[in-house]
């Protein structure tokens, strides 16, 4: 069953930028796009655990600020020649306040 | 109609041969190929790296089993011609065997020559001709001793390569100093010093007299003064003679070597001959130069085709490892000849040059031979060098005073300058086989051969790679910024001027930008365009910047960061001490480090609490050092006329100055300057993007050092007598480079585009221009030089915490 969760209003997240959510399990990355889309990701690259969330947004990827690995905010796949997945959690946009699902990140947790 | 060629001799030239003629036209011959040695073609020249250890067999051989299966070539390794009947064109083999022929090519290569002393004929007397030779020689370690008799280019090569296994080896000979051949007595003598050096022992004036034996193996070398040098083994390297027997029993003309005319036809028009056996207009051969020009004429004139071969200029190159030796030309003394000579005794550098009439005629370079190549050319162009007289010696980067960019030699270079001198291989055809899509060393080489045979030009190769692929060569697309877009850097900055584009949604629309918002490499770019020329209309957007510029702090491998406040000028007060140590306690920090740029890193803080300790730092009266940005770093000072007893000016004072004038200022790239107190430059100005040495008279400003990956030395930009046009100068030129350089270009990559001169011009010589320049500095300083972290405390504290936090939900 799922249960959004009100985070924060869209405005507190810069257009092209991020800001963290902390839960038991780590920080997750809510990412707003030029297009104000939100997305939500682990806050690691999957080559040596960035912080997706200080990259550069363009479109609907981001660049991990250490060693430039492309990622996908809407898969979590990493781009071009290199492999690898990130963790995506469902997010949303409803009134200008962004809603993430509780139940998906607590069964995370639990997991 | 396909015809019968027998080759006889399977080494470097015939196998050139071969090579020309299956790529030209594989049916025009049924080969078949004869070698005295079980063995296919291998790099005879890359024997010695083989003796050494640093290359194995396998890595020398030119032609393997494969090679000649694909090609039907039929092979008879370890077998030799018996005779050769020419009437009927038949050569019989040692086995007996008896082959018809329609062509035949002789390849059968030089003997060395034995010295005939009594005792030649003892078990380890060998020569240094084959593998065979060559694995007898690896089998000796550092319990034997080794004698070799021939001090020219093959004995030092066995030498060395013996001493690198640890063998203890004398070299005997006869002349009064090494390879007289190609080297002058003061080159020889340098060399002769690094060999023994290798723990090589040299003898030379020596004057072998006999070989002595035990029990029918070599014990001793015995000279005429009555020395005995005790051996295991004993090489003989002292000449090679053609291999003419054959030749002569078959009753073709043989002088020194078989008489071959220009299209490497004998006496017998079907019967043609390469490389070493031949003599050519009363010339024998023992390099490999050469040897590939016959390859390639004979293979023409088996093919029915017009070629000649013509004797070239040639210029040796020894590849001893550690010993840097270059030779070409006549430089013998004599009448009328006059000699200039450069030496450097603390490095091992000695140049010769000898001139004749205004021409260059001959050359000798020890121990720095990167500029062989253009004395090289003067001699086979035989250029009237009378103009460049006085600097002649220096080479081509010190003609006409300014120096140059290394890469700028081999830049200058015309496309028929030689690079490969084994395989003939000049820079145009490495150019060619760049633009047709070899884009690194191993491409080049298997299209081209260069640097395929001895290696010595690879250094060379790659710098003709490196000034065809980099920006100093102009190719005829030039790369765009990204893949957003189809316009260079140069292009975008040029419409942002004079289109007056003063966003980033107006440089994409009026761009034909690819993407909806461009991606990580065009946006920091466009972002620092924008506001250099632009600096009232275009807000910083800090989301087109890299993580270091957004936060203000250098990001570390685990996600924390680096606080690097400033110390002005590198001077600081226990004051400030105190607050760092504070700091440094209050937030954990682990690791407390100095910076090259005279301050202290604080390493280990985590983002959350970059607003507070900034804030703790502010309160102690510190700023941002922008340890992390494309903008002022630091300027590196002396001590100056403060205390030091040489200082000329106050060189801490100017430095303080200047730092308090550009910090807070985005570059193209990150700006370092240096202040020295005297030309005894302890700040190190002279690597710095811009630096200072100050004088009795003032202060001599100069541009485009650098001290990283490349290492540069600054160029003087000019002398002032006083401080304020020092700075006023510094702050011009750097507003010039924030309007004008491409982004990611440190001040020498702009001033190797722009040039010196066209900087000059503006900044010094055009006194108005520099006024504007300093006023539009001012004009974006009163924007952007202001503390970074105090802003970010003020404003943006918030924006370093989490949105939310769901571990307390989670705990519920």
């Amino acid at each position: 069953m799922s249960n959004w969760i009100d985070i924060a209003a869209l405005d507190d997240i810069p257009t092209r930028g991020a800001r963290l959510v902390k839960t038991a399990l780590g920080c997750v990355a809510v990412f707003r796009t030029g297009a104000d889309e939100v997305f939500a990701l682990d806050n690691a690259c999957p080559h040596k655990a960035g912080p997706l969330a200080e990259g550069i947004v363009h479109g609907t990827s981001v660049t991990c600020p250490l060693h430039n690995w492309v990622i996908s905010l809407e898969t979590g796949k990493v781009q071009g020649e290199d492999r690898g997945q990130v963790a995506t959690y469902p997010a949303r946009v409803t009134d200008g306040r962004i809603l993430l699902d509780r139940a998906f990140l607590l069964a995370r947790a639990a997991a | 109609m396909t015809q019968k060629l027998i080759v006889i001799g399977a080494g470097m030239a015939t196998g050139r041969v071969l090579d020309h003629l299956i790529e030209q036209d594989p049916d025009a011959y049924d080969i078949t190929l004869f070698n005295a040695e079980p063995r296919g073609n291998y790099n005879r020249i890359m024997l010695s790296p083989v003796l050494s250890g640093d290359k194995s067999y396998a890595d020398i051989v030119i032609h393997d089993d494969d090679w000649y299966a694909a090609n039907n070539v039929n092979c008879r390794f370890g077998q030799s011609v018996a005779s050769i009947d020419r009437q009927v064109k038949t050569l019989t083999a040692a086995n007996g065997d008896v082959l018809a022929y329609d062509k035949l090519l002789f390849g059968t290569g030089s003997n060395p020559f034995m010295i005939p002393l009594p005792g030649h004929d003892l078990h380890g007397v060998i020569a240094y001709r084959d593998l065979d030779d060559t694995e007898r020689m690896m089998g000796l370690g550092p319990d034997n001793k080794c004698v070799v008799i021939g001090g020219g280019l093959l004995g030092l090569e066995a030498a060395a390569g013996m001493a690198a296994r640890g063998v203890d080896v004398t070299v005997v000979h006869i002349m009064g100093h090494l390879m007289e051949r190609q080297l002058d007595e003061a080159a020889g003598y340098l060399l002769r010093k690094a060999l023994v050096d290798k723990g090589i022992t040299i003898r030379c004036g020596a004057n072998s007299k006999e070989i002595l034996g035990q029990d029918g193996q070599v014990r001793a070398l015995l000279l005429d003064d009555g020395t005995e040098l005790p051996c295991d083994l004993l090489v003989m390297a002292v000449g090679i003679r053609p291999n003419v027997a054959l030749a002569q029993s078959a009753d073709i003309a043989v002088g020194r070597g078989i008489h071959v005319d220009d299209q490497m036809v004998t006496s017998d028009a079907d019967i043609l001959a390469v490389g070493e056996c031949v003599e050519h207009q009363g010339a024998i051969f023992g390099l490999v130069a050469p040897l590939y020009e016959q390859a390639k004429v004979a293979a023409k004139t088996l093919l029915g085709e017009p070629d000649a071969f013509v004797q070239k200029e040639l210029s040796t190159k020894l590849k001893v490892t550690g010993c840097d030796l270059f030779s070409a030309g006549d430089f013998a003394d004599g009448e009328g000849r006059e000699d200039i000579v450069f030496r450097d005794p603390a490095r091992g550098v000695y140049r010769r040059l000898v001139i004749e009439n205004d021409v260059l005629i001959g050359a000798v370079m020890y121990g720095d031979t990167s500029d062989s190549n253009w004395f090289f050319g003067l001699i086979k162009d035989k250029t009237d060098i009378s103009d460049m007289r006085d600097t002649l010696i220096f080479g081509p980067a010190y003609q006409g005073g300014t120096p140059l960019d290394p890469l700028a030699v081999v830049a200058a270079l015309p496309r028929d300058a030689e690079i490969c001198g084994c395989n003939g291989i000049c820079k145009g055809q490495i150019e060619d086989a760049i633009a047709g899509g070899a884009t690194d060393l191993g491409a080049v080489r298997a299209k081209t051969k260069a640097s395929g045979s001895c290696g010595t030009c690879t250094g060379l190769v790659e710098q003709v790679l490196a000034v065809t692929l980099g920006d100093e060569f102009v190719i005829p697309t030039a790369a765009s910024i990204c893949a957003c877009t189809d316009m260079t850097h140069e292009d975008v900055r040029r419409m942002i001027k004079s289109q007056e584009l003063k966003s980033m949604a107006a440089v994409w629309q009026e761009c034909g930008w690819k993407t909806s918002c461009g991606c990580h490499v065009c946006r920091p770019a466009l972002n620092f365009y924008l506001l250099a020329d632009w600096p009232l209309d275009y807000q910083d957007d800090p989301q087109s910047r890299f993580i270091n510029e957004r936060k203000h702090a250098n990001i570390q491998k685990d996600g924390t960061f680096s606080v690097v406040p400033r110390m002005w000028g590198g001077i600081t007060t226990p004051d400030e001490l105190r607050a760092i140590a504070d700091a440094a306690d209050k937030y954990m920090v682990p690791t407390v480090k100095v910076t090259g740029g005279q301050r202290i890193d604080l390493l280990g803080v985590k983002g959350e609490d970059l607003p507070d300790i900034w804030a703790d730092l502010n309160a102690a009266g510190m700023v941002s050092g922008h340890a992390y940005s494309k903008g002022l770093r630091t300027v590196k000072t002396c001590v100056g006329t403060d205390h030091c007893r040489f200082g000329t000016q106050d060189s801490t004072g100017l430095g303080i100055k200047l730092e308090k004038e550009l910090w807070g200022a985005w570059t193209p790239h990150k700006l370092k300057l240096g202040v020295s107190g005297c030309p005894r430059n302890c700040a190190e100005a002279t690597c710095k993007d811009i630096g200072v040495i100050c004088v009795d008279s003032g202060y001599q400003i100069s541009i485009g050092g650098a001290a990283g990956m490349d290492v540069r030395e600054t160029e003087l930009l000019a002398q002032v007598a006083t401080e304020q046009e020092a700075i006023a100068i510094i702050k011009a030129v750097t507003q010039s480079y924030r309007e004008n350089a491409k982004y990611l270009d440190r001040i020498y990559k702009w001033m190797n585009k722009v040039g010196l001169d066209w900087i000059k011009k503006r900044i010094v010589d055009d006194v108005d221009g520099r006024a504007a320049l300093v006023e539009r500095f001012e004009l974006s300083q009163s924007i952007y030089r202001h503390d970074p972290w105090a802003a970010h405390v003020n404003e943006k504290a918030h924006s370093y915490r989490p949105l939310a936090n769901l571990t307390l939900e989670a705990a519920e």
